[in-house]
């Protein structure tokens, strides 16, 4: 999963497509998540983050992890 | 071309800053900005009420000129009586309605020491609205099906052809979107009230509205391309705000329209942009729209640089523009006096 590179995101958690004009707000965690992922940090080592610091179980993680990154597809965030 | 200090002085239409602006105001706003201290302003208006003739510190002097169906000859006459007076070196007209006369008088300006920097009559009639589905298929450009018609009983027709929703156009302004043939036939008439025949049933394209200010120098480059997400749309359909945006295919749109049309002086592309990317032109402009003062912001002053080239000066095309730029527009009650309205009633300037 990468994001397209020439999304803009701030650590407060804005993201902007240059490409659309679309902009959106991610909560801390996203926004967290989404700058793992602009930094190029694999998926599988953000999961092993993410259940390090936060009190989530892997199934639960698993879940959210499918939900967010088709929000991030929707949102046309994602390279094809 | 224009010496160092010296003074350009510039007469723009498009004066009315009202809820669909025209684009004088902006335009004036992007040259002053271009040519600091340097520039001189004179408004020409057709009416009493257009904001700028009062806005002092935008428009220098104002003058009234004749309606565009006075012609050509009481317009030349009344612009002979202005440059008598004002020693102007450029003209800038902003409305669809009298760019015909324009363009036909531009010798005679010429001859008069007034440059101007129109397209040609072909270039204008080419992408009129009635024209533009061919327009499209003549050059690859994606352009919406549509079919012109003079009588209702056409519509039918139309709508097996084009499938609902469809889009009901006026010859000059306004669209209607049609979901039943009844909706169709009820546009038809007060389309065809308002703005005469031919209509135009157009194929409906639902998508993201994005407009591209486009500069072509005439021999078929482009000078300047902007691309602008809408925002904030009004009633009317007009952008009430919108944002630069980053998207090549758009800049390639523009720079395919350029080339084929050698298109010579401002316009825009009004785009809706489809879920699967293809970006269909809906309809071209054949002047600098009013959100024109956006593409100075962004870096790239579509309006001194016509300007320049008006005069005389090859101007390289911009490469660069800042992306995510906004632009809000926003009214304001301008106080003037009784005095003023009434000068430019009473004499047709101020």
């Amino acid at each position: 999963m990468h994001l397209k590179k020439n999304i803009a995101t701030s650590e407060s958690g804005f993201i902007f497509n240059p490409g659309t004009g679309d902009s959106y707000s991610a909560n801390p965690i996203a926004a967290e998540i989404i700058g793992m992922l602009k930094e190029g940090t694999p998926v599988s080592s953000i999961k092993v983050h993410i259940m390090a610091t936060y009190e989530v179980s892997a199934s639960q993680l698993e879940k959210d992890w499918d939900d967010f990154s088709n929000q991030l597809k929707y949102a046309n965030l994602l390279d094809n | 071309m224009l010496a160092n200090n010296q003074l350009l002085t510039v007469a723009v239409t498009g004066l009315n800053a009202i809820d669909s602006p025209g684009p004088g105001v902006a335009v004036i706003r992007a040259l002053r900005e271009g040519f600091p201290d340097k520039v001189r302003i004179i408004g020409l208006s057709y009416e009493t009420m257009e904001p700028g003739i009062y806005l002092h510190n935008i428009v220098d002097k104002t003058y009234q000129i004749p309606y565009p169906s006075a012609g050509t000859e009481a317009l030349l006459k009344r612009l002979e009586y202005i440059q008598e007076k004002e020693n102007l070196q450029l003209i800038i007209p902003n409305f669809d309605a009298e760019l015909y006369n324009f363009m036909k008088m531009a010798p005679a300006l010429r001859s008069m020491g007034i440059a101007s920097f129109l397209p040609t009559q072909e270039q204008f009639s080419a992408r009129d609205k009635i024209n533009l589905y061919q327009f499209g298929l003549k050059y690859g450009l994606s352009v919406p099906k549509d079919q012109v018609i003079y009588h209702e009983s056409e519509l039918y027709a139309s709508a097996e052809n084009l499938g609902y929703p469809l889009v009901v156009k006026g010859k000059f302004y306004d669209a209607i979107i049609a979901h039943t043939l009844e909706q169709a036939q009820k546009a038809f008439y007060k389309l065809s009230a308002k703005w005469g025949f031919p209509i135009i049933v157009q194929q409906f394209i639902s998508g993201t509205e994005i407009n591209i200010a486009v500069l072509g120098d005439g021999k078929g480059n482009t000078i300047s391309s902007i691309p602008m997400r809408k925002l904030y749309i009004t009633d009317k359909g007009k952008a009430w705000a919108g944002i630069t945006i980053e998207d090549e295919t758009l800049i390639d749109l523009a720079k395919k329209f350029v080339a084929a049309t050698h298109w010579k002086g401002g316009c825009e592309l009004e785009i809706m942009r489809t879920a699967d990317g293809t970006p269909y032109i809906m309809e071209i402009n054949p002047r600098f729209p009013a959100w024109i003062y956006l593409t100075a912001a962004a870096g790239q002053n579509q309006p001194a640089a016509l300007a320049r080239m008006a005069l005389g000066e090859t101007i390289e095309p911009f490469t660069e523009y800042e992306v995510g730029k906004i632009f809000i527009r926003y009214a304001w009650d301008h106080i003037t006096d009784v005095k003023e309205f009434q000068q430019i009633s009473g004499f047709g300037e101020l």
